[in-house]
């Protein structure tokens, strides 16, 4: 058996979490690693003991920041920034939202293919993270077809 | 039980006071428990906390008829899945109940789907939530799936696993 590729998932607690929730399937069984910014969340990802036969599943947080929590979001870069530098992922992929914005520019620092995918909440443009990421990332996705450009942001589909 | 969510970062003033306006008015119909964060307004007329955990809120979830909320993502995608009726008031961006309002486009794109009754203001409220218990009892939603269509997550699969 080839051996899985090291993938990190990210997502800030609530809407940009349940988004990342349905789109389990695409790394099921692959090494995964989850970060998000509410320690609670651990019990939906990790298996039961002794229960998982394929897949590694790691769960990390880091602290909660929005765009109007300056020193909450250092912290938070700093944080992403050790996590990535240990755990070294091939491939990171976000729904957003600040985290994942973070995650991106260092996984891309470190080499890591990375992927965006713009919450379902923006019907309408793309949001200022996505916007901001769009050059950087590998990989810049809407979840809504009349959003698509040619070259980006793309469209594969959307998580409902 | 009708469960009242409001998201986890803001509070949501308009309508939490709307609920609480029409509960006071109505005393009699519902059971209603709310989340409403540590900030704003205060419902008189039902029992409410500031936070849930994951899992409190899933059990709360779990256990309501009807879910009345801000027009989250979060939210809608749950109540869609768990085959719930869901209430929704869009957080507008001139009232800076949001930065932009993506809560508004979010209710005109996903607004029509069945078990998604929407109050474009406060005023309307109190209506579209009568309107909402009347159709529960003859109203059986068709629960959307857990996960997103196979065809996205196969795309993303082979993006996923190519070297």
């Amino acid at each position: 058996m080839t051996k899985s590729p090291q993938i990190m998932v990210v997502a800030s607690a609530g809407g940009h979490w349940v988004q990342l929730m349905r789109l389990r399937p695409a790394w099921a069984g692959l090494d995964v690693t989850y970060v998000t910014t509410d320690p609670g969340l651990k019990s939906v990802v990790m298996p039961a003991t002794g229960s998982e036969p394929q897949g590694r599943v790691a769960f990390f947080t880091v602290t909660e920041g929005n765009r109007w929590q300056k020193r909450k979001l250092i912290k938070q870069l700093f944080q992403l920034f050790w996590l990535i530098a240990r755990k070294r992922p091939q491939l990171i992929l976000t729904t957003g939202a600040a985290p994942g914005y973070f995650a991106l520019r260092i996984g891309k620092f470190f080499g890591a293919r990375t992927l965006w995918i713009d919450s379902m909440a923006n019907a309408e443009e793309l949001s200022l993270s996505g916007r901001k990421i769009q050059r950087h990332a590998d990989v810049c996705l809407t979840q809504w077809e009349h959003l698509a450009q040619n070259d980006s942001p793309q469209y594969w589909g959307s998580v409902l | 039980m009708i469960f009242l969510t409001v998201g986890t970062h803001e509070p949501f003033e308009r309508l939490v006071k709307a609920v609480d306006t029409w509960v006071g008015a109505n005393p009699d119909q519902a059971r209603f428990f709310g989340q409403i964060t540590e900030h704003g307004y205060r419902p008189e007329h039902f029992p409410f906390i500031d936070r849930l955990s994951p899992t409190e809120y899933q059990t709360r979830f779990d256990e309501a008829d009807l879910i009345i909320s801000h027009a989250g993502m979060g939210t809608i995608l749950t109540a869609l899945s768990k085959g719930k009726p869901v209430v929704i008031l869009p957080r507008r961006g001139h009232l800076s109940e949001t930065r932009n309002d993506h809560q508004y486009t979010t209710v005109k794109h996903l607004g029509h789907r069945q078990g998604v009754y929407v109050a474009q203001d406060e005023t309307e409220l109190g209506a579209v939530l009568s309107n909402a218990l009347s159709n529960m009892t003859d109203e059986t939603h068709a629960r959307v799936s857990d996960v997103a269509p196979v065809s996205f997550t196969n795309a993303l699969r082979t993006f996923i696993t190519q070297t």
